[in-house]
Formats: C-alpha cells, structure tokens, sequence
C-alpha cells in the first residue's frame, strides 16, 4: 500500500473518531448543567482545556460563556479542532482515496459533512443542539459500520482502526484528565451529593454509564470510574481496550516490531495502576505519560509508514 | 408520441443517423423506430435513468473555482447512440493505424537521424520553433520505436459524408473512460437495444492498454509494476486516472509517492518501504514530469524521472517529446510524413489546412479570416482559437495582429460543415454537431477503440464540443450490418 494512501485513510478515521468524540462531550456538558445546582458554576472552559485549544480561543472571544464555546467548538472555521473543520479534513482525505474506500462510505462522509455545514448553526440553541449533535454521532456510527462491513481486511483496514483507536484514546485521556482536576475542587458539604454526577457526566460523554453498571455493579465513585475507564480490556472506549487494539493493528503491518513494543510498554504500565491508590496529583502525572506515550507512538507510526 | 422524424431537420449538413425526412440510414433504422414509439413519459424516464445512473456510477469531470475550490460535474450524455457501420469503420480504423504508424516514424526519426529534415520534406525551422520538441530526448530509443503508445484522433465528417482528421493527441489524450462508461449506462438504460443490435463490445481497452503498458517493462517479469501517475484530484480528468488504474489494477500515484535512486531507478513509497515501479503511465505534461529536467517549480513530477528512463530503466507512456507531433502545424504535414516513411497514400484525408508560416498561405488566411477557424499550434481544449463566421470583428482583428506576430504558431482551416446527430432536446430530437475521438494503442502491435468517443456540441448551431466548454458525449455503436 502507498504510504501517502495509508496517511490519508488514517487521518480521514482520526478526523472522524475526534468529530463524534468532541460532539458527545458538548452533548454530555450541556446535560451536566441541567443537572447541577444554579450556585455551582461549572461552566465551558473545560471543554476548551480538554482540547487544549486556550489560547486559539482567547485570540477570538473574550469570555467562555456557552454560546461562545459552543460556537467555537462547532461551527466555527478559526478553530482547527472544531467540528466542521475535523469533517471537512476527513472529508478532504476521503476524497483523495476515494477509489481505495467504498463508494457508499465516501458519499456518507461528504454528505456528513454537507449537513454539518448546512445544519450547524442549530447548534447553538439548547433546544436543537440535541439532535444536530446526534446526527453527527449517528452518522459517523453508519460510516464506521459500513468501512466495517465492506473493506478489505488489508494494510487500508489496519490504519484505519489504528487511527480510530489511538484517537479515542488520546480522547479518553483528556477526559478523565481535565474532569478529575476541575470536578468542582471545593465542594461544601452540601454539594458533594454531586460529585457523583459529575463522574456519571464523565460516563456518559465516554458513552460509559451503561457498560460500567453492567460491568462494575457498584454505586458510582471515582475510583472505579477510574478503573473502568483505564483499565477495563472488556469497554471498547477505555484507554487499555484502545492499546490492545493498536497493538492488533501493528501486528497486521510490515515492519511493526518496535512499535508494538511501545504500545506493550504503555499497557503494561496501565495496567500496573491501581486506581484506588490514585491521589489526583499523581492521576495527572500517569496521564501526562500516558498522552506522551500516545503522542510517541503516533510519531513513530508516522516515520515508519508515511 | 414524442419524436416524429417527418420534423426532423437535417439542414445543409450531414446528419449520422438521418438521411432526409423520415428516411433514416440503414443502420438506424430501428433506432430510429424504437424511438418514434416512446412515449413523452418513456423518454423522460430513459432520461432519468440514464443522470441517475451517471451520479451513481460517479462519473465526473472536474472543474476547478476559486470560490469553490473544486466541483465534480457530471458530463451531460445524449441517450440516442451514435451509429457506424462496421464496414465503414473498418476502412476508417486502417486509416488511423496507418496515420500512428507513420507519426510514431516521424517523432522517432525527429529525435535521431532527421532523415525527413534532411530529405527538406519538413522544414527545419519548424522544429526549431516548436514547443513541444525536447532536445533531452535527442537519441532515445524507445522499445519498439513507439513514442505515441496511445493516442487520440479527432475525427470529423463533412457535408459531403466524408471522414477527416482533425487533430491528434499524442500527449496525454483523456476521455476513454467516458467512452467507457457511456456504454455501460447504455446497457443500463436500453438494455433491449442491445438485443436488437449486432453491437461490438469496447470494454477490451483496459485489458489492452495493460498489456501495452507490460511491453514497455525493463525487467523480464511475470507482474510488472504498473502505476498511473496523475497530477491529483484537482485534475479535470481525475476521474479518468482512478478511473483506467482501478480497471488495470494499477496503483494510482502522485509525483511525491514516486522516488528515483543514485542509480536511476524509480521506487515508489509504500508501508513496507520502497517498492520498483516498472512503467510508468503518465498523465502529467511533459513540462512538469521532472523538475530536475523540465519546470524546476513543479511540485507534480517526479526528480530525475528523465535520467531513469533514459537509463532504460522505466518505461514512460506516453514517451517525453511524443507531444512534438501534437502540433497543429506539423498536422499539416502528416500526408507528406505517411508518404515518406511507409510509401503509401494517407487512407484518411487531413483537413486542408493553411500554414500561417508560409506567406502566401497567410495572406490568404487573413483575406479570409472571417470564413476561417484559426488554431494555436500548441493549445487543446478549444483554447485560443478563433471560429471565423462566430466571431466579432474586434477578435478577427486580434487574431490577424496575432497571426503577423508569431505566424509559425497559427495554422487555418476553411470553416467545415460538422456532421450532426439526433440529441435530445426536452422530448424533441434535434441535430447537434459532433465529432469523434478513437484512441488507438501502439506497442508491439497497433490497436484501435471499437468506435471511440463521440462528443457532441449541445448548444445549437455549436461545434465546440469540449467537456471544459459545454460539450457532452454520445455511446458510440460500431454494428455489424452483415446479413441484416
């Protein structure tokens, strides 16, 4: 496979993956305000930390109120991560290889994208942001179900999953990062009942409630939210399910063996954590290596392949 | 009742399927027949289903805005097929054999002995001025002599009935994919005719065109490796490029996948590293194929793609430097140039056409411009001409201080009579002006397009039948009239 094909097809998931994944978080943010109480100000900033995109923000808006956040998370074309340019990214690759993907899938990402740009603007009142953002998430659902039912299981499929995972990790990872530090530091006695609905946010912008009251059967509480979401190999979106797949995809790849071995490395350490022990200090640390470790193996994948 | 032929109108021109009122030539009778019983809903929905199967097969041409960045257009398609007899395009495709034969003669006799300069068959000065010659390939010899592996001849017919070359491609001539296509929405759409008809098949090309791509091979190898360079997917004939690499099962390839090593081969970029290209079939200008040779700003070729196929290490087709023939000038030369290397007569006539070089020819080109179509040598696509009787007299007189300036680049032809065709208009058949483009593939041997492409002019009275000017195509049927 040509090198310049193999990168385009990987970013064209990456753009996708990091689309649907921002789109959830705004659903799940603006479902966490309704539940909290009016003097706790939890507020969009976050949402920008996440993505750490602080100081392109800064440049274009004065203060992170929801419309504006919104706005520049979605629609607008200044932010590079926002939704409509990660669509028309993946868009653009698409179109380059579109030969190599099925035609039926290509027609949907252009289309995903015709809509975000024509429906975007809904976005911005609460009443229709549901259901724009639920488009998005549902169609990018259709794309990944019809490049799974239809391409081949060659190198072309190997990049691609290794672009979605190493994307929703690196996703993951800022969740749990930004949310744990700024999960309301000083709450009085009263408001601690909301902690948990805090973390049960965090759930669910993952889409992780429901697999976690499967999988865990206990009250929700940080440390085993933790745990799920990190070391969890059964949950598709927790960071480890993530490696693993990775480390599948590099075992169908020429020349992977050094790779693989990074990939191992982080999972090792993963799964060493004990998140019950986890003090918030050293929860950020482990994630700084754990965006590191993500961002090192995407470096090497680059020199190896494109 | 939607088309009554008794309305139909052939003028003073001669029309492919018609021969006057309601007399249609022998081979379009049942054509014609099936058409006069559709109904004005019937039509509409063989309309239909012919756009519908054209958006979803994605066939496209591409044109590029500033505003929009780039567009995928489909190219309007007429449902009521051009029909040749068989006997006919016989004679016609010896002809075009004969025509490359000799042109293939010609480039490579110009990039080595110059015998046809020295016999002063040609003239000196002609290549001289020529935009198209390469001195880089002064002394190649390609396999097989063969510097045209594919080429594309324009053909138009007269009011008279008779069969001309217009012009040849000998670059990188596009539009065989249409050609392609068209029929498959044809045998989507009427499947029925095709039952009726003795109608010969044309999807061999891309089975052929790989074939004569594998000769062009340096190694001896079961499988060479075949790729189709384009210069992306801003390209007009993009569609095309992904298009004959998705039928050949060749990879489609930029300059940038492309590397040439210290020792002159090309490789190209993959996951598992650097992989031996073998042949290389180019849809890039020569101008930017290597900027360590040509335009040293193209970012769409490859460096040092002259020295490895130089080297014998890469076969290009078509060969840098065919495009010397793909002249208008030399154009008027071919029936000299068939004479003189095969010794025979030219089978199919050339336009007359005047050089604005020689003075006599000149002067009487610009006594007569406004009866006139005037060409650039070196442009394609309908760019730069003048069409004589179309025109203002602000650009005839353009075209005369153009002329005076730079004679050698300007050749006239007397304005021709373009044979026309039935073409759907809402639910009425009127004539439109077409012409039609075989493409004919030289290696070891010379095959020819069953047919080829028929572009039709949908505006009335229109004979520019360029995609990029508001043409579209027509399926072309060759059928076998033999025991009708």
């Amino acid at each position: 496979m040509l090198s310049r094909v193999a990168n385009h097809i990987y970013w064209m998931e990456r753009y996708l993956e990091r689309a649907e994944n921002t789109a959830r978080l705004i659903q799940v943010n603006t479902h966490l305000l309704l539940d909290l109480p009016r003097d706790v100000t939890l507020g969009w900033e976050p949402i920008i930390d996440m993505l750490s995109f602080r100081d392109t923000f800064y440049e274009n808006y004065k203060e992170a109120d929801e419309r504006s956040v919104i706005k520049f998370m979605v629609t607008d074309t200044a932010n590079p991560g926002s939704i409509i340019n990660c669509l028309a990214f993946a868009r653009e690759n698409a179109r380059i290889i579109r030969e190599i993907i099925p035609s039926e899938a290509w027609e949907h990402i252009n289309n995903l994208h015709l809509t975000a740009k024509a429906d975007g603007q809904s976005v911005l009142t609460r009443r229709h942001r549901f259901d724009c953002l639920n488009k998005i998430i549902v169609a990018n659902q259709t794309i990944t179900g019809l490049l799974g039912g239809t391409m081949l299981r060659g190198e072309g499929y190997a990049f691609l999953r290794l672009g979605r995972h190493l994307e929703r990790a690196d996703m993951t990872s800022r969740i749990i990062d930004v949310r744990s530090a700024s999960l309301l530091p000083d709450l009085s006695p009263e408001h601690s009942a909301f902690e948990n609905i805090q973390w049960m946010g965090v759930l669910k912008s993952l889409t992780a409630y429901q697999m976690y009251r499967q999988e865990m059967r206990i009250r929700i509480n940080r440390s085993d939210v933790l745990e799920f979401l990190l070391t969890n190999e059964q949950f598709p979106r927790s960071l480890i399910h993530g490696l693993k797949q990775m480390g599948k995809c590099l075992k169908e790849l020429p020349k992977s063996d050094e790779i693989e071995k990074q990939v191992d490395a982080l999972a090792d350490e993963l799964s060493k954590l004990d998140t019950h022990e986890l003090m918030q200090s050293r929860l950020h640390e482990v994630i700084d290596d754990i965006q590191q470790g993500l961002l090192n193996i995407h470096k090497a994948v680059n020199a190896q392949y494109f | 009742m939607a088309i009554r032929w008794g309305n139909y109108r052939t003028g003073d021109f001669y029309d492919e399927l018609i021969r006057a009122a309601n007399k249609p030539r022998p081979a379009a009778e049942q054509i014609c027949k099936y058409l006069r019983n559709l109904s004005d809903k019937e039509l509409e929905e063989y309309k239909t289903a012919a756009s519908t199967a054209i958006h979803v097969m994605g066939i496209t041409f591409t044109v590029y805005s500033e505003e929009e960045g780039s567009i995928d257009r489909a190219w309007p398609f007429d449902i009521i097929p051009r029909i040749i007899d068989k006997k006919e395009w016989l004679e016609v495709e010896k002809g075009l054999k004969q025509r490359v034969k000799a042109l293939n003669m010609f480039i490579d006799d110009l990039y080595n002995e110059q015998r046809i300069l020295e016999a002063g068959i040609v003239p000196r000065s002609l290549l001289d001025a020529s935009k198209n010659f390469l001195p880089e390939c002064m002394g190649v010899k390609p396999k097989n002599g063969v510097w045209a592996h594919i080429c594309g001849s324009d053909l138009v017919r007269d009011q008279h009935g008779t069969v001309y070359v217009l012009e040849d491609n000998l670059r990188v001539p596009s539009g065989v994919s249409y050609m392609l296509e068209n029929r498959h929405v044809m045998k989507r759409v009427f499947p029925d005719m095709f039952e009726q008809y003795n109608i010969l098949p044309v999807d061999d090309y891309p089975s052929q065109l790989y074939d004569m791509l594998c000769q062009l091979s340096p190694r001896d190898i079961e499988q060479p490796e075949i790729v189709v360079l384009t210069p992306g997917i801003y390209n007009s004939a993009y569609f095309e490029h992904a298009y004959l690499a998705q039928q050949m099962g060749a990879e489609l390839v930029v300059g940038s996948d492309l590397v040439v090593d210290d020792e002159d081969k090309v490789y190209m970029r993959t996951v598992d590293g650097l992989s031996r290209v073998d042949v290389i079939y180019r849809r890039i200008d020569d101008a930017f194929l290597d900027p360590e040779a040509f335009r040293e700003d193209s970012m769409l070729g490859v460096p040092g793609l002259m020295r490895a196929w130089k080297a014998g290490n890469v076969g290009l087709a078509n060969a840098p430097g065919a495009g010397v023939a793909d002249d208008k000038v030399v154009y008027a030369f071919v029936p000299e140039i068939i004479k003189f290397y095969l010794d025979e007569e030219p089978l199919l006539p050339n336009v007359p056409t005047y050089k604005c070089v020689n003075k006599d020819e000149r002067d009487y080109v610009i006594e007569n411009i406004d009866k006139m179509v005037v060409k650039p040598a070196n442009e394609s696509g309908g760019y730069g001409m003048l069409i004589g009787p179309h025109s203002t007299k602000a650009e005839r007189e353009k075209f005369v201080r153009l002329i005076r300036r730079d004679p050698r680049n300007y050749v006239a032809q007397p304005m021709l009579l373009l044979s026309t065709a039935p073409t759907i208009v809402g639910t009425k058949a009127e004539a439109r002006h077409l012409d039609l483009r075989p493409f004919i593939l030289s290696g070891e041997d010379i095959k020819v397009t069953t047919g080829g492409l028929t572009r039709v002019a949908m505006r009335k009275g229109s004979t520019v039948v360029n995609s990029s000017q508001g043409g579209g195509s027509k399926d072309t049927w060759i059928v076998d009239m033999e025991g009708e």
